[in-house]
């Protein structure tokens, strides 16, 4: 039977994201279904059709569906259910909202995070912040999904699947009121190839301005521990680990970082990992493919140079 | 206003927990306990509505074993008026959990509940959503701030991306989030009186709900691990390194 794919937009692009959990779908079966449900968000169902591996795009339109809520999405999801035997999404903040209650609107139990497909019904997903892998089997005759994105290659374009529209309008009692977006001109983190990210070490909010300059002399995205994002130095969007983004880069910088579980937890999955850190002591060493002991404020505009040059 | 907060008993923060020899699990046997952090940022809010006189009563309510009891006075001690234990030995999946609240809320009819985001064991992020779609009551999850609007609910969210605020009319539930507050310490007074507070035990038998096994957990490893790699003398020879051999910049 085929499987669903809840598409990640924002009603204007298709994020990543999907495409991440396209390759996860793909390890299962062969008829993958992306749902774009959205506000005017014809371009991002347009973006899901060219997906390789996708067969079909089915669009629901209507204002009630522009905040993805989870409270009338899950039941939209729950309408198309009868049709699908694995519904996926990536473990973002719009599917984690939503799958557990499409879980339990149809009394399956939902597997969070999945990291490798090993059959149709089994899965590996972290426990305890990372400390543990679990393998574990679905019982149920849905298997309800969401999918650790990082942990997959995103699938090609080059796809030309058939559209089909959703005219079902489910109405929320919940209101969005609004929102503020942290607005950047550097790549998005969960998608980034180089991650510079600062802690508590970097003592204010004004001296990531040199994280900021190390991250644009490298293209890279910047993110910031748990400690950093407490201490009001960055907004919470940024913080990497067990609780905030889950990234797994070909290089992430750790700046001023001690290396608390928690945060190795959102990070320690990237190819390479570079510490800089004036405590030979801090627990990031241990995780490092290069350690730096040095006091950040010299090292980094040293750093910013010698890239540069 | 009545709210309802599910809390659930881990492994403290703090504690690194080791895979069993054979595979079946993690081994939890003589670990430091605590409740999950999330669940404290819950009962702290709940506390802090109901000394700004939004909330009338809080009730916690833990499932599992006759050790959560500890928990259940911790949050008591923090607060809370009174606690339900639903006492069971197995270890119950997110939507079991879910459908065990569901008929606590049936009797208590609060009008507000409020769940951690997630356990830091289990990393599972479900119970609340899940209770959420049972109860067919709207949702806020990962709450940075809730304010009680007249019969409503102001909440803001950490969402991918930045903040998104919601408005939900009660009853609803909320999910907690890092920065939703800083949770007190609980006072040795308020310990003490923790103690005398009403704590009511039952059953899974007594809530009349059929329970069943969803997933199967076929074994439990550790992560690949990483292993530390060089300490380098210079910024130049870090760049060097990275150039030239992880050519990663």
């Amino acid at each position: 039977m085929a499987i669903l794919v809840l598409a990640e937009h924002d009603n204007a692009s298709l994020k990543l994201d999907t495409a991440k959990v396209v390759t996860a779908a793909k390890a299962i079966g062969t008829e993958i279904h992306v749902l774009v449900a959205g506000h005017e968000c014809a371009a991002v169902a347009a973006a899901a059709q060219q997906l390789d591996g996708v067969t079909r795009v089915l669009v629901a339109d209507a204002a009630a569906y522009q905040a993805h809520l989870a409270e009338n999405l899950a039941k939209l999801i729950l309408e198309l259910a009868p049709g699908y035997e694995h519904i996926l999404a990536s473990a973002s903040s719009v599917g984690k909202d939503t799958l557990p209650r499409v879980a339990a609107l149809l009394d399956v139990a939902q597997i969070s995070e999945v990291l490798q497909v090993l059959s149709g019904d089994t899965f590996v997903r972290p426990i305890y912040a990372g400390n543990a892998m679990a393998k574990v089997q679905s019982l149920d005759d849905k298997k309800v999904l969401t999918v650790r994105a990082s942990a997959f290659d995103a699938t090609a374009n080059g796809g030309n699947a058939g559209l089909e529209t959703i005219d079902k309008v489910i109405e929320a009692r919940t209101q969005f009121v609004s929102q503020s977006l942290t607005v950047s001109e550097r790549p998005e983190l969960g998608n980034a190839g180089i991650i510079v990210s600062g802690g508590r070490g970097m003592g204010s909010g004004e001296n990531f301005a040199m994280l900021e300059a190390l991250a644009d002399s490298l293209g890279a995205a910047v993110g910031a521990s748990r400690a950093a994002v407490d201490a009001g130095f960055v907004p919470n969007d940024l913080q990497v680990g067990q609780t905030g983004k889950i990234v797994a880069p070909d290089l992430y910088i750790a700046v001023g970082i001690s290396g608390a579980i928690q945060h190795l937890a959102g990070m320690k999955d990237s190819k390479v990992i570079v510490a800089i850190n004036k405590d030979p002591e801090a627990p990031i060493f241990q995780i490092a493919d290069y350690g730096l002991t040095a006091d950040l404020f010299e090292a980094i505009p040293e750093l910013i140079a010698a890239i540069k040059a | 206003m009545k709210v309802l907060v599910p809390i659930k008993r881990v492994v403290d923060a703090n504690v690194k927990v080791r895979v069993k020899a054979d595979n079946s699990n993690v081994d939890t046997a003589n670990l430091k306990m605590a409740l999950n952090p999330f669940c404290e940022i819950a009962v702290e809010e709940a506390v802090r509505l109901k000394e700004a006189g939004s909330a009338s009563e809080i009730v916690v309510v833990s499932i599992g074993s006759k050790a959560v009891q500890e928990q259940l006075r911790t949050a008591m001690a923090l607060g809370a008026d009174r606690a339900i234990h639903i006492e069971t030995d197995e270890e119950l999946t997110p939507l079991s959990i879910a459908k065990l609240l569901k008929a606590v809320q049936e009797k208590e009819q609060a009008q507000l509940v409020i769940f951690g985001k997630q356990s830091i064991d289990g990393d599972n992020n479900q119970t609340g959503q899940m209770f959420a779609a049972l109860t067919d009551m709207p949702q806020a999850t990962f709450a940075s701030e809730v304010k009680l609007e007249g019969d409503s609910l102001l909440v803001t969210r950490e969402v991918d991306g930045g903040l998104q605020t919601l408005k939900l009319p009660l009853p609803a539930v909320v999910t907690t989030d890092l920065r939703l507050n800083e949770p007190r310490y609980a006072s040795l007074p308020n310990i003490m009186k923790a103690k005398r507070k009403p704590l009511d035990v039952m059953a899974v038998a007594d809530l009349g709900v059929i329970l069943k096994q969803h997933v199967k957990l076929l074994d439990v490893t550790p992560p690949a691990q990483r292993t530390a790699g060089v300490m380098l003398a210079s910024v130049a020879e870090l760049v060097e390194k990275l150039r030239n051999e992880a050519k990663v910049i």
